[in-house]
């Protein structure tokens, strides 16, 4: 015989029965009837007041990526759910997944434009795997149930609940927790290849000469980085990662040859244009990774692997595209994988790496700290064994380069809608899961200014993270367009910053500056040493840029490199 | 050539609105769409037609569609042996001289004429989309005052239903 709970109870109910114990949001009045019923739930799941609703779903997001698990964000009708609506954006394109619960103003008064009334369902339709609005109590668990599976299955992707306030008054007698199988007759889970597929990709892999893997986000979602070692080591077969596919395969393994892209290690970037044969495995031909579409990777067949449908021919027309989990592609097409002696291609991959190494920032003596300099000495102080939580624009370049990321799950940052903001309540979300590592934080002046009140929130929750704002004065990725492409003509990205260390006392939090690469090391001791939030502001050189980049638009190899007198005649 | 898609949707709130804004979104031209009741009960059937001429754009489509949730089918049956049917009512403005004229068009057309006034003919008219612009074509010269298309609905010919005809997994 069950209980009887108020729509407001089975929302908490069906979180503590989804395994949730964490929960991300904001109280408010179309919510608050849901927010009076947290209080029988408070010991069976921890709920974090957030400084911005945006702040709530990045939260929830970062502690998605962290733990592979669905993150929660709650937030009231109006301007607390529009407020979510950047960080669903960033989980659909991401493929994050994550449950957003809004109030709604009671049903009899929607469309009457109500106080904090928004048609939240229609406004976040296209950045929602999928969303509901809840008209009957009766049905509010088995929507909250279907949401997490819809969330965390197939391609993963946010999903939103709308909950007007009568329907969390209304009550259901004898309520019992449904326990029938979901069933969605439009949703079914992936299946088998068939054998034919596998054949077709077996015969590609096998005969090519000169394959590359490149290794996308949904090698970690798919967990399939045990088949991508083996698909990598059986045939000799180079991977290079997306910048969400980074930790999918160590990159101290020899056959990882680096990320690729706009700003991606050039011999990766070479070694596609010159490939006989690409294996793309989950990963969607974005238009920051192949850069011109028509002359990308002009002589290689193309094998594309992944469970959403749509994405195959979508950018990149391929010759082959098989739709199911990674995981099950790859156990069933690397047992009949041929040893192969691809030295020769290897070889080749390595003379472009030496290049490259010759030009490395690392090696340049600088009056001024460089932020690259700075970030891999964040490596260091970390061993190579944090969570890192990046932000967007020159410093996520630059740490995707510089910190070296061993394991899966270890670099979170907003990919595919390079969202600005992202790091710091990605963070504070990353670090309710994350126990046995650093979280640290790498964020521009720029990023930290747009989700700064979220300081607040990790002082309040005293959460883990080290934050280290790369402080360069400017938009540092605008500016470097501006210098390259606009004449250096820089409208609007100098931009000024509060003191950082006088700001992070008045959060609450230790705050710390440097200038000098020296001085980074110790000061990060001191970071670590304290419990909870601490803020490094590490002041770096302005006019360093981001190399190699590829121009939007250009052939992926036309790169622009980092001058050096070794190759470019130049004024030292 | 205009693709054509019939698909099988859940009966829910929005669902309409969900495909219409996918089309939005993902910038594909959306020529007509017609829904209806199906054989079954909560689920609808749509006929969407649009102008994407070529395949792999055309797949596209259907997989962003197949996607949905509440999608359960799509078929293109754009080159599968289909019944195509699109309806019109037709005003025309008419005086008593022409009004013969029109109701022998319409018979000649195997229309019919639905609504009779002092000065106006409305004419129903049922066939492949070119059956009716060729109709619109002959009463243009008379008068047409009014046009309504329903917008194709489409049916595969043979037993095969859309039902049994289920593409790959949505994600």
């Amino acid at each position: 015989m069950g209980k009887t709970l108020t729509g407001a109870d089975i929302i908490w109910e069906c979180l503590v029965q989804e395994g949730v114990e964490v929960v991300f949001g904001y109280p408010g009045g179309a919510i608050l009837r849901a927010y009076d019923a947290l209080n029988n739930y408070y010991d069976q799941l921890h709920h974090v007041l957030v400084r911005h609703e945006q702040g709530a779903t990045h939260m929830a997001d970062g502690y998605a990526r962290a733990s592979g698990k669905v993150g929660v964000a709650i937030a009231t009708s109006g301007p607390g759910a529009t407020n979510m609506v950047t960080g669903l954006a960033t989980a659909m394109m991401d493929s994050s997944p994550i449950v957003c619960i809004t109030g709604q103003v009671a049903s009899t008064a929607i469309g009457g434009d109500a106080f904090q009334e928004c048609d939240v369902t229609g406004v976040t339709m296209p950045v929602t795997k999928h969303n509901y609005l809840v008209t009957d109590v009766n049905e509010l668990a088995q929507i909250i149930r279907e949401a997490f599976y819809i969330a965390r299955t197939g391609r993963p992707g946010p999903v939103l609940i709308d909950v007007p306030k009568n329907v969390q008054f209304a009550e259901i007698e004898n309520f019992v927790y449904p326990t029938e199988p979901i069933n969605l007759p439009g949703y079914q889970p992936p299946k088998n290849l068939p054998q034919e597929q596998v054949d077709k990709a077996l015969e590609l892999i096998n005969n090519a000469k000169k394959p590359v893997i490149l290794a996308g986000h949904g090698v970690l979602l798919a967990n399939a980085m045990p088949e991508l070692l083996e698909l990598s080591q059986k045939g000799n077969i180079p991977v290079t990662p997306t910048l969400l596919g980074i930790g999918g395969l160590p990159a101290s393994n020899p056959l990882n040859i680096g990320m690729m892209g706009m700003h991606g290690e050039a011999c990766a970037n070479h070694a596609i244009q010159e490939s006989d044969l690409l294996i793309a495995c989950g990963m969607r031909f974005d238009d920051r990774v192949t850069g011109k579409l028509n002359t990308y990777s002009p002589n290689s067949k193309k094998i594309h692997i992944d469970i959403d449908a749509s994405e195959i021919n979508k950018n990149i027309r391929v010759d082959l595209g098989l739709v199911t989990d990674l995981g099950i592609a790859l156990r069933q097409i690397n047992p009949k994988i041929e040893q192969k002696d691809r030295s020769a291609w290897l070889h080749q991959i390595r003379d472009w790496q030496e290049e490259s190494n010759q030009r490395d920032v690392l090696n340049i003596e600088s009056p001024t700290l460089l932020a690259a300099q700075a970030i891999r000495k964040v490596w260091e102080g970390t061993a190579g064994n944090a969570v890192i939580v990046s932000d967007v624009g020159q410093h996520q370049m630059l740490e995707s380069q510089y910190y070296p990321h061993e394991e899966p799950n270890t670099l979170l940052t907003s990919g595919g809608l390079g969202t600005m903001g992202f790091s710091v309540p990605a963070s504070i979300g990353a670090s309710f899961h994350v126990k046995d590592r650093e979280v640290w934080v790498i964020v521009g002046d720029g990023c930290i200014q747009m989700t700064i009140m979220e300081l607040a929130t990790a002082v309040q929750e005293n959460a883990n993270i080290n934050i280290c704002i790369i402080n360069n004065g400017h938009l540092g990725m605008v500016r470097q367009w501006q210098q390259m492409f606009y004449d250096a003509r820089y409208a609007e990205t100098p931009i000024s910053s509060p003191n950082y260390v006088k700001l992070a006392e008045a959060y609450g939090m230790p705050g710390y500056r440097v200038d000098k690469l020296e001085d980074i090391i110790p000061i990060m001791r001191k970071a670590q040493a304290h419990d909870g939030p601490v803020l490094i502001e590490m002041v770096v050189e302005q006019y360093d840029m981001v190399y190699p980049m590829v121009p939007a638009g250009a052939d992926l190899d036309a790169m622009i490199r980092r001058p050096h007198p070794q190759f470019e005649d130049m004024e030292i | 050539m205009k693709q054509t898609l019939v698909a099988l949707v859940e009966d829910k709130p929005g669902v309409l609105n969900r495909v219409a804004n996918l089309f939005r979104r993902r910038n594909f031209n959306i020529e007509s769409l017609a829904v209806g009741h199906s054989e079954t009960p909560g689920v609808s059937r749509m006929t969407i037609v649009t102008d994407e001429e070529e395949y792999l754009r055309r797949n596209i489509v259907r997989t962003n569609l197949l996607k949905m949730v509440n999608v359960i089918t799509v078929e293109d049956v754009t080159d599968i042996p289909s019944v195509i049917r699109e309806t019109a009512l037709i005003k025309v403005r008419i005086d008593a001289t022409k009004r013969r004229e029109v109701m022998d068009l319409a018979e000649m057309y195997r229309g019919r004429i639905v609504d009779v006034a002092n000065h106006s003919l409305i004419v129903e008219v049922t066939g492949e989309s070119t059956k009716i612009d060729s109709m619109l074509e002959v009463l243009e010269p008379i008068g047409i005052v009014e046009v309504m298309r329903t917008g194709k609905i489409a049916m595969r010919r043979g037993s095969v239903t859309a039902r049994e005809k289920n593409g790959t997994s949505g994600t």
